[in-house]
């Protein structure tokens, strides 16, 4: 452990000043809730801690998780991140290939042997063996079983690892699986996300390293301080969903006025994610500020609810596309129907009792 | 009410007829006033949770009264919602101790006699009366069984269904932590965790109580008049009149 340089001697020998240092630790504490309080715990730890060797892994996946990562928003982010990554193993940054870069990884593992923080970026294909993710000739999943073994733990980077995104959509011809429910036996971070925000990374492995525990999780293994409140809840535009005021159509005089896009489907009010708070590109933006609804890429299955466009989810189960208003409308009006013909039907009969048995009571009570 | 003196009516208007079938009405007390009580606010928070609940799903047209600062029209239908929820869950808590401290036509609500022949005979026999095979259906003090079957699917399930849903939804306003999150936060692991899913259950179990209202208020303007017992004056009053005095 004790040839392990700190984060702060790596962030040193890249020529991060202290000044920008102590900015980082700052930042991280606000964006993970501590208060400036725990500054000082954070940049002690930072200094004094053996840097946390991550190795990171891509299996099915379309790299946008990688492209977020090294555009991280604090300009000192993105050192902070590669530092924190062991860039003998990354596919994207790496500059070995081949069985070289094989060779390397092999080496990171043995050394840091049940150290090491594995981050998968995409989800092993289960089908066929696995022959649809093939990995330095091997199947991934046997790769990812192989690297898990001697992980501390395991961040499931984006939402392909987490959920499976949309090679697992419906109907999952290579059976795209979750991370989760290939590695049964470690403690996994799910940070979903298409991709995911690369500062919620920086801020879960440091967390990790200046608590030595894994930070509160929600119920679906997500990092609470990032995924606790919804889009909604801290969504610019908020106000004009209280008021009532929302874009009825694209490109009308509300969408101009930047008012609520409830109505076209966004699905802020259902996906908990830190994008309306962090922002992207360097906080530059979200969806939601440029003038399109959330898509909702933090949730489960988020390719399977029906367009991104519409608020009332379809139901695709009988084969045709209808929405839950539709099918109850429907429903409702079989049944009112029915109710009106058995109305019509009842009223008939009553009438013929009524006309045949008046002379029969009258008869009874004679 | 089973007193048969003879007590002359009130009014000239009663002839001879009249007065021998008089003496022959019996009543019960069925529906005691807790089970009156709640039925009718059950009744209007569910008229104010299906309005608001569209709404929710489908916003009305956009109102530009004034800046949004000032504006809170879609809140306030959110807050009717919200409020009419709880007493609709609240109403229901009240209900189910009723149903273990009131009569025991109180309880008829909660429980399937499924394992007696005979009751599923007479759910048979009610269905058949429906479809105009029977000339005369039966008498009955509380729920006739096809009506307790459909009141235990439709109320019993249905609002339970649309309480927890609920709560787990509101529980996604009140954030991670919160007591709704924590007692009704399983709802979402249980449909695969994306919140969204839930939303559309909820909106469909708007659908299937909408359903129940149209059935149930036909059904029992129909029996009123049809069959041999009072039913809609019973929750007003609580008592169960019977038209006939004839034993089966």
């Amino acid at each position: 452990m004790s040839q392990i340089e700190t984060f702060y001697d790596v962030m040193r020998s890249q020529g991060i000043t202290r000044r920008s240092f102590m900015k980082y630790c700052s930042l991280t504490a606000s964006a993970l809730g501590l208060g400036p309080a725990l500054v000082p715990t954070i940049a002690h730890a930072m200094e004094t801690k053996p840097r946390t060797p991550v190795i990171w892994l891509n299996g099915l996946e379309c790299t946008c998780c990688s492209e977020s990562f090294i555009r991280g928003a604090h300009p000192l982010a993105k050192d902070v991140v590669l530092s924190m990554i062991s860039l003998d193993y990354q596919h994207v940054l790496m500059a070995a290939a081949g069985h070289a870069a094989e060779a390397a990884l092999d080496e990171a593992m043995e050394k840091y042997k049940g150290q090491y923080i594995l981050a998968v970026e995409g989800n092993p294909p289960l089908n066929e063996d696995g022959m649809f993710c093939i990995s330095a000739g091997k199947p991934f999943v046997e790769k990812l079983r192989h690297v898990a073994k001697d992980a501390k733990a395991i961040i499931s980077w984006g939402a392909c690892a987490s959920y499976g995104c949309v090679q697992a959509a419906k109907p999952n011809p290579t059976q795209a699986t979750p991370v989760h429910k290939v590695i049964t036996d470690k403690p996994i971070i799910k940070i979903p996300g298409c991709p995911p925000i690369a500062e919620v990374m920086t801020g879960v492995i440091t967390y990790m390293l200046t608590f030595d525990r894994l930070p509160e999780l929600d119920r679906q293994g997500r990092p609470a301080m990032f995924y606790g409140q919804r889009i909604h809840d801290k969504c610019y535009r908020r106000p004009h969903f209280d008021a009532g005021q929302f874009i009825e159509a694209w490109d009308d005089d509300n969408a101009r006025k930047g008012y609520c896009l409830y109505k076209m489907g966004c699905k802020g009010p259902t996906t908990y994610n830190a994008c309306s708070t962090i922002g992207w590109n360097e906080g530059t933006s979200f969806p939601i500020q440029s003038g399109h609804g959330c898509i909702g890429c933090s949730e489960d299955g988020f390719w399977d609810q029906g367009t991104f466009y519409d608020r009332v989810t379809d139901l695709t189960q009988f084969g045709v596309e209808k929405n839950a208003d539709q099918v109850g409308l429907a429903a409702a009006g079989v049944v009112g129907a029915g109710v009106a013909v058995h109305a019509a039907v009842s009223a008939l009969k009553q009438a013929q009792k009524k006309t045949q048995s008046t002379p029969t009571n009258t008869n009874e009570e004679v | 009410m089973t007193d048969t003196s003879q007590t002359p009516l009130a009014g000239t208007d009663a002839d001879a007829d009249d007065l021998e079938h008089v003496t022959r009405q019996t009543s019960v007390y069925v529906y005691e006033v807790p089970v009156r009580l709640w039925h009718w606010i059950n009744a209007l928070a569910i008229v104010v949770l299906c309005i608001t609940g569209y709404f929710i799903g489908s916003p009305p047209p956009t109102m530009i009264i004034a800046e949004a600062t000032y504006q809170f029209v879609f809140g306030y239908i959110r807050f009717a919602h919200f409020a009419a929820g709880w007493i609709l869950a609240i109403g229901f808590l009240g209900r189910m101790y009723w149903a273990i401290f009131g009569n025991h036509h109180a309880r008829q609500l909660f429980y399937l006699p499924l394992l007696r022949r005979d009751w599923w005979h007479e759910v048979w026999f009610e269905i058949r009366w429906y479809l105009f095979l029977e000339k005369q259906p039966k008498k009955y003090v509380g729920h006739n069984p096809l009506a307790q079957l459909a009141m235990f699917c439709f109320i019993t399930l249905g609002v339970s269904f649309m309480i927890i849903t609920g709560f787990a939804l509101y529980g996604e306003g009140l954030g991670h932590g919160s007591w709704a999150d924590n007692m009704f936060g399983w709802v979402f692991t249980l449909v695969g965790g994306n919140s969204h899913v839930v939303h559309t259950y909820h909106h469909l179990g708007m659908w299937w109580i909408l359903i129940f209202m149209i059935i149930h208020i036909y059904v029992a303007i129909r029996e009123d008049i049809m069959s041999r017992q009072s039913i809609v004056s019973t929750m007003i009053s609580g008592h169960r009149t019977f038209k006939d005095d004839n034993p089966d």
